[in-house]
């Protein structure tokens, strides 16, 4: 009687691989400039009214004339004054305040409702109390673009300095560092990435409150200029003005990934 | 100096409130200059009696008593099993951290802390980052970083546990050299038999959770040892004299595990 054996054979041969990473930058560069190209088609031969999409070159050109006569360096200045501060001052006492409820229970249990409470406000809601506190001057709009960057930083540091590795923090105490010493050797700088993440939703805050209280309340500024030109139909002035804030929002996430790079030292990036 | 633990005892709260108790009353005595090696299955509070010798714990009852002159020297330093260096600091910053949290100079501390770093066979990475080393050059910062602070008694708990078969025989000589060098007082947690062995003046066995002290093995080969011992039937014998000691606690252990799904 025959007995029949079955036998596979699986045979894996040698072939090309794709390369990995993908499309490379000469794509993503077509596709920017695909869609100012299309753009540009549609408002020369598409018969739609200037008023209403005036092609890119007409926006480049407003630009260089706003530049060229000094209203682009008013407003951006203005607006900048602004950001900077309401920043500086936000993550400052966001860092503050984070640190203090991280690793005081007491600061704790005295901060989290009110953050809790607080955190959920549209920050742009408040700008009509401020107003009636500060006045309508600069303090007013510096206020609440500090508190829109505040939250972001201060959640980031609460969170960051309590996602410390324990592991670290006993090895700072079993080589005699002092509670002190800790948070600040140890606990702070274990938090620095995440309390970036925090800077830059902050950044983007302040970006938005700018822009915001600007066309609510102000006589300069890149907001108080997309109002004014929106107003007098005056639309390549509008655009112009919004890509302007668009540089402005890419130099902020770079100069913060560069100022990363710088301080946070010690990890693959 | 000399550490003797007296009758210590510690029982951890859990969250639902139940106390479990970790250690049920440790009695143990090591001398100045003396390797003494702590095996126990896992979960027997090992770990848990340096955490209280380190003073980063307090037992429940009982007490660790140190007794010799530390000359100014810091009681204890650890070293970690998965090695807990600071990831944003250089190696050399790492080792000196002990010195710079004790107020030493920058200069004094970062010459103390390179000799140590030339010491455990670093030289050259210096200022390089955690991440950018293997598992076995991390532990030698580790073991650095705790000696640079000059310990009374140095405590290392399962330091090779995190490493590979062949780094860890490595790391094993190295600590023997370095011991040999310094002659300090270690107590030096292990789960791995031939490690405390080759390592220790006298191994200590503990029974399963809670721990108490089971047997105590005073390891007959002389000093300074090497590597050949490992291959001496001798060596082997003694080894399973003590996984002999150890073999059942460590099935009670594992099977206590099973019966009520906690991890032991």
């Amino acid at each position: 009687m025959a007995t029949e054996v079955r036998r596979d054979v699986v045979v894996l041969e040698a072939r090309a691989e794709r390369a990995e990473g993908g499309w490379g930058p000469a794509v993503r560069a077509a596709s920017l400039a695909g869609v100012v190209a299309a753009w540009e088609l549609a408002a020369r031969l598409g018969g739609i009214p200037s008023v209403f999409l005036p092609p890119p070159t007409a926006v480049a050109a407003e630009l260089l004339g706003m530049a060229t006569g000094g209203e682009l360096w008013r407003s951006l200045q203005a607006s900048l004054v602004r950001i900077v501060l309401g920043f500086l001052v936000g993550t400052g006492v966001g860092v503050v305040v984070g640190t203090l409820a991280a690793v005081s229970p007491l600061a704790e249990a005295v901060v989290d409702p009110l953050i809790a409470a607080t955190y959920p406000i549209p920050k742009i809601a408040l700008l009509p109390l401020l107003v009636l506190w500060l006045g309508i001057g600069e303090a007013s709009k510096v206020a609440v673009i500090a508190i829109g960057a505040f939250f972001p930083v201060a959640v980031g540091a609460m969170a960051g300095i309590r996602g410390t590795d324990p592991q670290l923090v006993r090895a700072a105490v079993s080589l005699g560092a002092s509670p002190f010493q800790v948070v600040t050797k140890v606990r702070l700088p274990a938090a620095l990435p995440v309390m970036f993440a925090g800077f830059r939703l902050a950044a983007g805050m302040s970006l938005l409150l700018v822009v915001s209280a600007e066309m609510i309340a102000a006589a300069e500024g890149i907001g108080f200029t997309i109002l004014h030109a929106g107003d007098l139909m005056q639309t390549p002035k509008l655009l112009a003005a919004i890509v302007v804030l668009s540089a402005l929002g890419v130099l902020s996430t770079w100069g913060l990934q560069a100022l990363e790079r710088r301080v946070v030292r010690g990890r693959a990036h | 100096m000399q550490v003797r633990f007296e009758s210590v005892h510690k029982t951890y709260r859990r969250r639902d409130g139940i106390e479990v108790p970790a250690l049920a009353g440790v009695d143990l005595a090591v001398a100045s200059s003396e390797f003494v090696s702590l095996v126990g299955p896992s979960g027997c509070g090992k770990s848990t009696l340096l955490l209280i010798a380190a003073g980063l714990i307090p037992p429940s009852s009982g007490r660790v008593v140190f007794e010799g002159d530390a000359g100014g020297r810091p009681r204890t330093a650890v070293v970690f099993q998965e090695f807990a260096l600071f990831p944003w600091r250089t190696v050399l910053d790492n080792v000196a951290f002990g010195l710079e949290v004790r107020g030493v100079g920058r200069a004094e501390r970062l010459e103390r802390a390179a000799a140590l770093v030339r010491q455990v066979g670093l030289s050259g990475f210096e200022s390089r980052y955690p991440y950018e080393l293997s598992g076995g050059m991390r532990q030698r910062v580790g073991i650095a970083r705790a000696l640079c602070v000059d310990p009374a008694v140095l405590l290392m708990d399962e330091p090779l546990s995190a490493l590979d078969a062949q780094t860890r025989q490595l790391l094993q000589e190295d600590i023997l050299r370095l011991w040999e060098a310094t002659r300090k007082t270690v107590l030096y947690v292990t789960h791995n038999i031939q490690e405390a062995v080759f390592l220790s003046d006298r191994v200590v066995v503990m029974s399963r959770r809670p721990g108490r002290v089971r047997e105590v093995l005073p390891v007959p080969f002389p000093r300074p040892r090497t590597e050949a011992l490992l291959a001496d039937p001798e060596f082997g014998r003694f080894c399973h004299r003590i996984w002999s000691s150890l073999k059942e606690e460590a099935r009670a252990a594992l099977e206590e595990t099973h019966g009520d799904g906690s991890p032991a």
